[in-house]
């Protein structure tokens, strides 16, 4: 696909250059200099309008396969799942469609696994996107001094960014073991009792949260660190002639420089921890989409998916998905307040 | 501009001579920490390995096994055949390859409008694009269902490449690139010599675009790659599975061997963590240059 697409814009400049090759005036001998010179004028003139055309039209062009793929995958399905949401469908005859106004979400206000599935979408996003902004934080600092072997240390934490929810999860799965688990074993060693992460509400929804950080820990470090290194040089320069601490400095100098890049991983770690699907599913083992033998862990993007592609019901999944994307909606009413905020008292 | 930056840079380094501010050496404290981090990082990587090469009678005795056994050929060998993993690698390779051509072209070439020429709608598009980064596709996930079952693409690979191969964010990406990294006059002097808009974008975006793309590329074929949500509706274990498929039967109790199941999450992730290796400075710098400018 991809590859035919290249080939044609390979192809567009050689095909103009047999077009232009064609422009320059023929030989004068053909005709007398009158008919020539009426010729080279019409000729520069198609070359003109040509051009003036090329000018106006190709923007579009290029940015043609854009949004024409965006408004065929991304606007027209948003759009549909709120239409959808509004009425009765089955997964096995998606075609029949039957209205039923704002049903879906007036169940789905009377029910408790939905209540619950937000609930826990808050705990696990809380603990997940905390703890590891914090910790990127840290690390962050620790990697802007002058290291040896700084590069290795950079591939080393972005290491789990290369891992897949899928490989993550199914080993995380076995270190959590309750028998038989190294987290358990390493627990046991310390003398503390063997935990039944998997079953327990907090402990498997602490379980699920520490994949999510051992994922994306790494990646927001760096993310940090680039921030760190892009802060004028002067700052610190003159809070050490002002006597400030490394402490100081970094409360006064780093924090406040930092806030902006802050702010972005907030927003996209809020982003994900709302769609978080991957962990939880897979942390159910072979028990399918519930989250838990009592639905524990399980998220809305996981509750979506129950609802849609377990039990069938795709109007009812469009209305968790409308939920979702409502909630989406405030994160980021709150985060423009924020931003607002920050720019007008900085 | 590249003076001011070249400017920076002296004084920075000046600064980190005389060992003032942040660039400080760093201490035996930090490096422990960073080398623990670093360790915890690895570690589950390494334990998969280890857990590969044992058998699952022994991953259900405590302690857990801390060195490799001798079985990790077989294990790699009932993974890649009984849980399709061979297949699930090969379309994986396929998707996220075209993934990430598509992304970097269609980028690039949308990046450059909307850095460099003039057209209506211009800063309304770009505003769109923008907006499009924060909205997730799961969201719309029912009709593209519904829209993929109409074409009778379930379980066929185009169903997972179409809607991912256009990204909001690398049209984003290229365009801050484009414009600081593509001199106007450049395209001026082509457009003097008579060129046309597309001979422009080849002899003249393309060549200093470059660093970008290739960063683009690596980031979207990771990111391809790792593509959970979507892949998993759209297709089955046993038709044609991506790797993250694949490893979700496995999980499911599809095999219900320990061992061979991190075989298959090894399968899955070695590929990417080949190209961490070879190319992982780049790919650091491209998410921290990534970062300065999103």
């Amino acid at each position: 696909m991809a590859g035919v697409a290249r080939d044609a814009t390979a192809a567009a400049p050689s095909e103009r250059e047999d077009g232009t090759a064609a422009y320059p005036a023929p030989p004068g001998a053909r005709g007398g200099d009158h008919g020539r010179e009426g010729r080279d004028e019409r000729e520069r003139e198609r070359r003109r309008r040509w051009h003036r055309r090329d000018l106006r039209w190709s923007p579009y062009a290029f940015v043609a396969p854009f949004f024409l793929f965006f408004a065929v995958f991304g606007l027209f399905p948003l759009l549909y799942t709120g239409w959808a949401s509004l009425h009765r469908v089955e997964l096995t005859s998606p075609d029949d469609m039957e209205w039923v106004g704002l049903g879906n979400f007036s169940r789905l206000l009377r029910d408790d696994f939905f209540w619950n599935a937000l609930q826990n979408t808050v705990t696990i996003g809380l603990l997940s996107t905390v703890p590891q902004l914090l910790i990127a934080l840290g690390i962050a600092q620790l990697l802007n001094y002058r290291l040896r072997g700084s590069m290795f240390f950079r591939v080393a934490v972005l290491t789990p960014y290369a891992t897949s929810v899928a490989a993550a999860t199914l080993v995380f799965v076995l270190l959590f073991g309750r028998d038989h688990g190294m987290i358990n074993w390493g627990l046991g060693l310390a003398g503390f009792d063997a935990v039944d992460w998997q079953n327990g509400t907090w402990t498997s929804q602490l379980a699920v949260s520490t994949i999510v950080v051992w994922r994306w820990t790494g990646y927001n470090a760096l993310i940090y660190l680039a921030a760190m290194q892009s802060i004028p040089h002067e700052l610190y320069e003159s809070a050490a002639l002002d006597g400030a601490s490394r402490r100081q400095q970094f409360l006064h100098v780093t924090l406040p420089s930092l806030r902006p890049t802050i702010l972005f991983t907030c927003v996209v770690s809020t982003i994900g921890a709302t769609q978080l699907f991957g962990e939880p599913l897979l942390f159910n083992g072979g028990a399918g989409a519930t989250g838990g033998s009592d639905h524990q862990f399980q998220t809305l993007g996981l509750y979506l998916y129950e609802q849609g592609w377990v039990n069938l019901h795709l109007g009812r999944a469009s209305a968790i998905a409308w939920s979702m994307f409502l909630i989406l909606l405030i994160i980021g009413a709150v985060n423009w307040l924020v931003a607002r905020r920050l720019r007008r008292s900085s | 501009m590249t003076s001011e930056t070249r400017g920076t840079r002296t004084r920075r380094g000046a600064g980190t001579r005389r060992g003032a501010g942040l660039q400080r050496h760093a201490g035996r404290i930090t490096y422990a920490v960073l080398a623990l981090f670093a360790a915890g990082s690895l570690f589950p990587l390494l334990w998969t390995a280890i857990a590969a090469s044992r058998n699952t009678t022994r991953l259900a005795q405590t302690p857990p096994p801390f060195w490799f056994g001798g079985n990790l050929v077989r294990n790699l060998r009932i993974a890649w055949t009984d849980a399709n993993m061979g297949t699930a690698l090969f379309n994986t390779v396929l998707v996220a390859g075209t993934v990430a051509a598509g992304t970097v072209l269609f980028s690039t070439l949308a990046g450059f409008a909307f850095a460099k020429l003039r057209f209506r709608f211009k800063s309304l598009l770009l505003l769109l694009v923008i907006g499009t980064m924060m909205v997730p596709p799961q969201l719309g996930v029912v009709p593209l269902y519904m829209l993929i079952a109409e074409l009778s693409w379930t379980d066929r690979l185009q169903a997972v490449v179409l809607p991912t191969l256009v990204s909001a964010f690398g049209v984003f990406f290229m365009r801050q690139y484009l414009v600081q990294a593509l001199p106007t006059e450049l395209i001026e002097a082509a457009r003097v010599d008579g060129a046309s808009s597309w001979r422009v974008v080849w002899h003249v975006v393309f060549p200093a675009a470059r660093p970008a793309m290739a960063v683009l590329g690596m980031l979207t074929f990771v990111l391809a790659w790792n593509d959970f949500f979507w892949p998993i509706i759209a297709l089955t274990q046993n038709g044609s599975p991506t790797v993250q498929v694949a490893l979700t039967g496995l999980g499911r109790g599809y095999i219900p061997d320990q061992s061979v199941i991190m075989a298959g999450a090894l399968l899955g992730t070695l590929p990417l963590l080949l190209a961490f290796v070879i190319f992982g400075k780049h790919i650091v710098g491209g998410i921290m240059t990534g970062a300065v400018k999103g």
